[in-house]
């Protein structure tokens, strides 16, 4: 990983491409939950930008992909490496109870989070119990 | 938590640190197969260390965390970055359908391949990114000598 990361930085220039083939592609760390009124999704995209995230509904999948603006400072060596950058995409299916026309997305310190409403004949309706005496 | 590298091995030096080799495999490993591999059992946040001449650029993955939940500190050649990760704001009665990301504080302490000068320390969030810039001070920055011909 960390050999890739050094050889986007030695400074050749590249065909579009080329990049775009050379580019490493992770899977996000997500989170899923769910309450009585909608689907949360949280993803970690440390790196990417706002404006370089696009998230994406088509019948009932849900994609999500960020592109990372990361550069080899200038000058630099990597010489302890942990994580490798690149781009993040992942699809997830989505229940059909989703209202597709309310989803929201929001992005912020590197986390993506969406929150998709459910539609209203899929809530959860609390009935309550009448005590009969 | 995990333990630090720092609690429990002595500070992990520079360049040889078996461990963290493993923890970077299981890591990619985990990213190649998604949900079919065990959870990693690496130190948080994973780090990246850069250096230039006299410099270094350290950057730390802390996707979510608030720039205020994090304190780095520096002393001698030890960097130490400590602080709490974002967690998720589920609430209490939500149902989970998938659970991936981890939370919680976190304390990690890593040798410097050289001494730094505390007050030259700069860092700065970017997107999730924690990047820290170091610099030898400047009474300990390798001197040219140049060699005459007689």
């Amino acid at each position: 990983m960390a050999t890739a990361v050094q050889k986007r930085g030695n400074g050749q220039v590249q065909s579009a491409a080329a990049e775009a083939a050379t580019r490493q592609v992770f899977m996000p760390l997500a989170d899923v939950f769910e309450t009585d009124e909608s689907f949360v999704v949280t993803a970690e995209m440390p790196g990417v930008a706002a404006d370089a995230i696009e998230v994406e509904v088509e019948g009932d999948v849900l994609r999500l992909h960020g592109r990372t603006s990361f550069a080899v400072p200038d000058g630099y060596r990597l010489i302890h490496g942990e994580y490798a950058d690149g781009d993040y995409e992942r699809v997830l299916a989505l229940p059909d109870s989703v209202d597709a026309e309310r989803i929201t997305a929001a992005f912020s310190n590197g986390l993506l989070r969406i929150e998709l409403p459910k539609a209203e004949s899929a809530r959860t309706r609390r009935i309550p119990l009448r005590a009969e005496s | 938590m995990l333990l630090s590298d720092f609690g429990r091995f002595g500070p992990a030096p520079l360049g040889f640190d078996p461990l963290a080799e493993m923890r970077r495999m299981q890591r990619d490993i985990n990213r190649l197969f998604g949900d079919f591999a065990a959870p990693e059992p690496e130190a948080l946040p994973a780090l990246n260390v850069w250096a230039g001449d006299s410099t270094l650029v350290v950057t730390a993955e802390l996707p979510g965390t608030a720039p205020e939940a994090v304190d780095v500190t520096v002393r001698e050649d030890l960097l130490t970055i400590r602080g709490e990760a974002a967690t998720s704001d589920a609430p209490e009665q939500a149902r989970w359908h998938l659970r991936e990301r981890r939370g919680g504080p976190f304390s990690r302490t890593i040798r410097l391949p050289f001494r730094v000068d505390p007050d030259k320390v700069r860092a700065r969030f970017d997107n999730g990114v924690l990047g820290i810039e170091l610099e030898r001070p400047e009474q300990d920055k390798p001197k040219r000598i140049p060699v005459k011909s007689s």
